[in-house]
């Protein structure tokens, strides 16, 4: 079940708006409407966002992010179009019953905090609660509660003036966990702090997440960010969602010219995992094999060494060519007895820039292993410097594309 | 072609007889809402008399005293000392009884200023259809010529301290209404967007949020209010209201060049103390606290 649904959603700033989304509908371009004196800020958004996942918008500013993001909250009615939240749908609701759903389902955090500077820390985590309703007593102790897991312990009778930028924004995000909300918005949240501090945000939310399940929809345009986070990502340019996908289905396979040239400048060894990059393991062989034909197999691939996997492609080790070349010599049946277990062996979830060192402490390709130690694929030297220098060919072929 | 110029000299732009129209307006409130306006000169003449009571009910040293010690408790001891001083220079110079006259004028005129301006600057701030109506009405009021107000006030509430209350409170009313509306507008729009976002209704983001944050300007703007109500109330002096503008006005006709300049001196030191009274309210709201607070660390 999704939680959060938009369903062609159109947001349009100026006069006769609804007429800008028909004509929107039949072909007219942003531009167009811009002589009008309209502004299209959102053209025909949809997209679903499941329980428990943080699902990033991504663009440039002016793209329609923040825009949209308030359209999910109702705090910008949306033109046309539907919103929903848990099947509910808030573009049908009166201005109550979006107030409860607010207190009820969704949570904000702001770019630049939005604390209440004449409010205490703590005062400030339980605003949301003291709207609910909640007694004294007990919001203060879940805003503290809140504090906690954001690390502000100590912090509750400090004002908000008084802490450093990234723990204005823990104070932002506890005001939204006090609310015990389902869905959490967070716009820009990161973006007004120091990189190193932004860091240290994202792997808190992060973790946060995993201990909350919390479902969260992040606008940023921070594309690093982006990646890091999102379970999903939706680029959008121009008021449109250009396209929606994982981090490497972006990276890898970019809708268009515009996404492509965004994700040129991506560090994408903190993005690719050991599975984009790796190669099929072309060149194994069984335990029973004999060394000649190993060695006969490594001729042919021009390896210096293969890998030994089990009938259900369990990897049990690594045979090199020296060795093979000597048991042959001895006259060994087959490479069982020379299987050395020394190999680097990597998960299919290892980022990539995790992948270097073990790759060059080692002669051999990573092997890729599952869970069960079966055998994935391998990540030879080469290929994982391939992959790093990726980035200016695809955007070559993708403007021919386009071209055509 | 200058011939033909010279005997249409005495050619006018037909008369608009605005004057005689505004007067005509005044006659016909007069004449009708007359029960109304005497029931306003009840109230206000009652409040003004029990405020003179109140300041009037120890001897004037003893207020001279008590002044002294609300500047202390306000601000500290400097202008403790300086208000001490003043107010007894204030009695020394025999204009004591004239300056409560004055004060207890500022401190009506000034609490209904303030009790309609606040309002009226939330509406404006909040509406932009109000805040359309009530600009230029507020522009027309600033700009106008105080000694403008007095004349229909007298029309309507004879002569005496309540037509100059009236007159003043109208007067005072702009910079109240302006300074509100604006500390309000000025309330960062992403704090505003955070009380929505949490579900708080308009009146809770009113109260909560934006009351709190515009106070320093709206502290701002009741200062201001106060300082109007003074200048006004010695104007007010010409339409018979008791007080320092009367001594100053009755010295002047008189040509009694003394006795103008006491009258004169006690509105100076009047002002001086209202003015750091008032705007040490704006240093003592929640915000400003919290500023300074801040700027400790």
């Amino acid at each position: 079940m999704a939680t959060v649904r938009a369903e062609k959603i159109y947001k349009v700033f100026g006069r006769r708006a609804r007429d800008a989304v028909h004509q929107l509908e039949s072909g007219a371009s942003r531009s167009d409407l811009a002589a009008a004196g309209t502004t299209a800020a959102v053209i025909d958004a949809s997209f679903e966002v499941a329980d428990g996942e943080i699902f990033v918008v991504m663009g440039l500013s002016g793209s329609g992010k923040s825009t949209l993001i308030r359209m999910l909250n109702g705090l910008l009615p949306a033109t046309s179009g539907d919103v929903y939240i848990n099947d509910e749908d808030i573009t049908k609701m009166s201005q109550r019953q979006i107030r409860e759903m607010r207190q009820r389902r969704m949570s904000m955090v702001f770019q630049h905090f939005a604390l209440f500077p004449h409010r205490s820390v703590l005062d400030n985590a339980a605003y949301a609660l003291e709207i609910q309703g909640v007694e004294r007593e007990a919001r203060r102790a879940k805003a503290k509660e809140a504090l906690g897991l954001v690390g502000l312990d100590g912090w509750e009778n400090h004002l908000p003036d008084q802490l450093s930028g990234g723990m204005r924004q823990r104070v932002g995000l506890a005001r939204a966990l006090a609310a015990d909300t389902d869905i959490l918005l967070m716009d820009e949240a990161f973006s007004a702090l120091d990189p190193l501090i932004r860091r240290d945000m994202q792997d808190q939310l992060l973790s946060l997440q995993a201990e909350l399940g919390k479902t969260i929809i992040f606008i940023t345009h921070d594309l690093n960010e982006a990646m890091r986070l999102g379970d999903h990502i939706a680029v959008m340019r121009e008021g449109r969602i250009v396209q929606i996908g994982t981090a490497e289905d972006i990276l890898n396979d970019p809708a268009n010219d515009y996404v492509a040239q965004f994700v040129q400048d991506v560090d994408r060894a903190k993005v690719l995992s050991a599975t984009s990059v790796m190669e099929r393991p072309t060149s194994t062989i069984g335990a029973n094999s004999g060394p000649r034909a190993a060695l006969k197999v490594m001729r042919e691939m021009q390896h210096t060494a293969i890998f030994v996997v089990d009938r259900q492609g369990t990897l049990l080790g690594v045979v090199e060519d020296e060795a093979a070349a000597e048991a042959a010599r001895n006259g060994a049946e087959t490479v069982e007895g020379i299987i050395s277990n020394d190999i680097p062996e990597v998960g299919p979830e290892t980022a990539v820039y995790e992948l270097f060192i073990p790759s060059a402490e080692s002669r051999l390709p990573l092997a890729v292993v599952d869970e069960d130690r079966k055998l994935l694929g391998i990540v030879p030297r080469a290929t994982l410097l391939a992959a790093l220098g990726q980035n200016a060919k695809p955007v070559e072929n993708v403007r021919e594309d386009a071209n055509a | 072609m200058r011939e033909l110029l010279l005997a249409e000299a005495g050619w006018h732009v037909p008369q608009l007889n605005v004057g005689g129209w505004f007067s005509a307006i005044v006659d016909w409130i007069r004449n009708n809402v007359g029960p109304l306006l005497d029931f306003i000169n009840l109230i206000v003449q009652s409040c003004v008399d029990a405020v003179v009571w109140v300041l009037t009910l120890l001897p004037s040293w003893a207020m001279v005293v008590v002044f002294g010690l609300i500047a202390l408790l306000v601000r500290g001891w400097k202008f403790g000392i300086g208000a001490l001083i003043g107010f007894a220079l204030i009695d020394s110079l025999r204009a004591f009884d004239n300056a409560m006259d004055s004060l207890s004028q500022v401190i009506v005129s000034g609490v209904v200023a303030v009790v309609i301006a606040v309002p009226l600057g939330i509406l404006a701030a909040r509406s932009a259809r109000a805040s359309r109506i009530i600009k230029p009405v507020m522009d027309f009021m600033q700009t106008l010529p105080q000694f403008v107000y007095l004349i229909p006030v007298i029309f309507f509430f004879s002569i005496g301290a309540v037509p100059g209350v009236i007159a003043t409170v109208v007067f005072a009313l702009p910079p109240g209404v302006r300074l509100t509306e604006l500390g309000i507008r000025q309330v960062d729009k992403e704090m505003v967007e955070a009380g929505e976002a949490f579900g708080a209704p308009s009146g809770k983001i009113l109260r909560g949020i934006q009351i709190p944050l515009a106070m320093p300007s709206i502290m701002a703007g009741i200062n201001q209010v106060i300082m109007m109500s003074l200048s006004m109330v010695v104007i007010a002096g010409m339409v018979g209201a008791p007080g320092l503008g009367s001594q100053v006005f009755g010295a002047v006709q008189q040509l009694q060049l003394a006795n103008g300049f006491n009258g004169g001196l006690a509105v100076v030191i009047l002002a001086i103390y209202l003015d750091r009274l008032t705007s040490s309210f704006g240093d003592r709201s929640a915000v400003s606290r919290a500023a300074r607070v801040a700027s400790k660390v």
